[in-house]
């Protein structure tokens, strides 16, 4: 049912994995001294997989997913996504990138927000391949919100319409950092559901950051269980619970059981 | 979704006649006070009987409006003209010295320091100085409109182009978005509050500005006819001439704030 990145290292990097991490240690200077964020962190995930990454606060967690995004420079180690370096995969628009506020610009309506990337980053090539703006709206659910301005929006919606950003260049790495954490249960749930339907209608490779351990079992095929002080690899947790998957599955044992396996590992970091 | 589906059974009708009566409910404070501050102020005359030429009634000035409107629409033109040319360039300067400054961080560090000294200096200092250098013409009471306008524009406009939270530009760099890119599509806009904070600030200030330039050694302006109707005790043009300064105070700002509604329909988005 488990098994310890740290047990086993892997060697180079894997072929069929869409982002592969290699003993990636990241060191920031602050007021205090040296903070070491990540030390060592070696993961893969595979091609169309979805991997949930949970962790005690502090831990490294948007650290992580920010180095695979280039947005934060590596002290040690590589990341290779798609056999290529990370500002090669971001110039080529491989990433999108969902954050925990939705971050739309609150003078664009619902629909010019989605449009952003096809504005900027001078990439016709991507351009071209992309999806229509009101076709991503409408994969969020958001059809006849078009116009509407991000404040006329709530909290869950502007989230939709974040992701209909970061959907739009159809990346094949989706990183998504607390997506869900500011909204109430009962949308997060609405959302998981949804998150899995455009998983499974789009095959793009997710990994997604949670604080939340229910979250991350129900949507992730392996939870990735990062320790603090120094950020490392816990344990990569696969969850075998069958796709597509309904929101009643957090009623059975399997899924309580890796719920409670997951809880014991966090409390024990 | 249900209390949308209830506010859309009010009728149109009803929520027109409610618009209309909460803008009656907001303009009619400020009317009442109006009407109040002037029937005191005729009443305190009349009571205490102050001559004319200490403060003249509100029958008075309204008499001097009527009859003095020659010579105070020839004297209010050059101020008008003095404070619009000063509004716009200095706004337009420290518009784009801030870009500059915000577009490299060294020019900030050379030139801000200088813009704070200037600032420091009071205007009222600086007039003279100006006058000396550049006459009796239009250019130093533009120069000095303008410069009255230039540093809250400045900061505000610094602070705004720098108002944007560094999650989007992370969503930025994630687009591989260049720095033109970042500029044009998020600088400029997310400035515009601030830029217009400023502009309304020195939509007043710039009429300030034009009249003080117009009291040192001018023969032409609401400046000068402020002085000379102050060295002749002509209370009531003097209150005329005021008046007519305030008004056009007035105008500059509502501009201001009249393109600032056109532009400006979007709110921040507040979470929760
Ligand atoms: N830009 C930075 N400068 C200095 N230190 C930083 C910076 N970014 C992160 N850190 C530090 O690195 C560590 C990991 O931070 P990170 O934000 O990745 O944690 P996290 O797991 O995402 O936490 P949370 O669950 O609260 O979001 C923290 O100790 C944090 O203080
Ligand atoms: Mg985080």
């Amino acid at each position: 049912m488990t098994m310890t990145q740290a047990v086993e290292p892997l060697p180079g990097p894997t072929a069929d994995a869409a982002v592969s991490v290699r003993d990636l240690t990241v060191t920031f200077d602050s007021d205090a001294g040296q903070v070491v964020a990540l030390e060592q962190v070696t993961v893969d995930i595979p091609a169309g997989g979805l991997v949930t990454m949970l962790g005690p606060s502090g831990c490294g967690k948007s650290t992580l997913l920010r180095a695979i995004a280039d947005l934060v420079e590596p002290s040690a180690g590589a990341i290779t996504v798609l056999g290529k370096s990370t500002s090669e995969a971001r110039q080529a628009r491989d990433f999108g990138f969902v954050f925990q506020d939705a971050t739309l610009l609150p003078w664009r309506s619902a629909l010019d927000n989605v449009r952003l990337p096809l504005e900027v980053g001078g990439k016709a090539s991507t351009v071209e391949a992309a999806g229509r703006p009101e076709d991503l709206l409408k994969l969020v659910g958001l059809t006849g919100r078009e116009s509407a301005l991000p404040h006329e929006l709530s909290g869950g919606m502007r989230q939709r319409v974040a992701i209909a950003r970061a959907l739009i260049c159809r990346p094949r790495v989706l990183l998504m950092d607390e997506p869900f954490g500011a909204l109430d249960e009962i949308t997060r749930d609405k959302l998981n559901e949804e998150l899995l339907r455009i998983w499974q209608e789009t095959g793009t490779t997710i990994i997604f950051v949670t604080h939340s351990i229910p979250e991350a079992a129900f949507l992730g095929q392996k939870v990735l269980v990062l320790a603090a002080h120094p950020g490392r690899v816990r344990e990569l947790v696969t969850v075998e619970l069958p796709h597509p998957r309904k929101l009643s599955m957090r009623d059975t044992v399997e899924f309580i059981e890796v719920t409670a396996h997951l809880r014991a590992l966090l409390e024990s970091c | 979704m249900t209390s949308l589906s209830d506010s859309a059974t009010v009728s149109a009708v009803e929520r027109k006649t409610r618009a209309r009566r909460r803008a009656w409910n907001d303009r009619l404070p400020p009317l009442l006070a109006v009407v109040g501050i002037i029937a005191l102020w005729q009443g305190i005359i009349s009571v205490f009987g102050v001559p004319t030429y200490i403060a003249p009634t509100p029958g008075e000035v309204v008499s001097t409006l009527v009859s003095q409107a020659p010579n105070l629409w020839k004297n209010f033109v050059p101020t008008a003209l003095e404070s619009l040319t000063g509004f716009f360039f200095g706004n337009l300067v420290a518009i784009l010295i801030a870009v500059a400054f915000v577009h490299n961080r060294s020019s900030e560090r050379a030139f801000y320091p200088i813009a704070v000294f200037i600032n420091t200096i009071p205007i009222i200092a600086i007039a003279p100085i100006l006058v000396l250098i550049f006459g009796n013409g239009f250019t130093p009471k533009v120069i000095i409109a303008g410069l009255i306008c230039f540093f809250p524009t400045l900061v505000n406009m610094v602070r705004g182009l720098r108002a944007v939270s560094p999650q989007t530009l992370d969503l930025m760099r994630v687009l591989s978005a260049s720095k033109t890119e970042v500029f044009w599509k998020i600088r400029i806009q997310s400035s515009l509050p601030f830029l217009f904070a400023a502009l309304r600030i020195a939509s007043t200030t710039s009429v300030i500005g034009a009249i003080v330039g117009e009291w040192i050694g001018s023969n032409f302006g609401l400046g000068a006819l402020i002085i000379e109707a102050t060295y002749n005790f002509r209370s009531p043009l003097l209150y005329a001439t005021v008046l007519m300064a305030a008004a056009w105070a007035v105008v500059l700002f509502s501009a201001v704030s009249f393109v600032e509604r056109r532009l400006i329909t979007w709110k921040p988005v507040s979470e929760h």
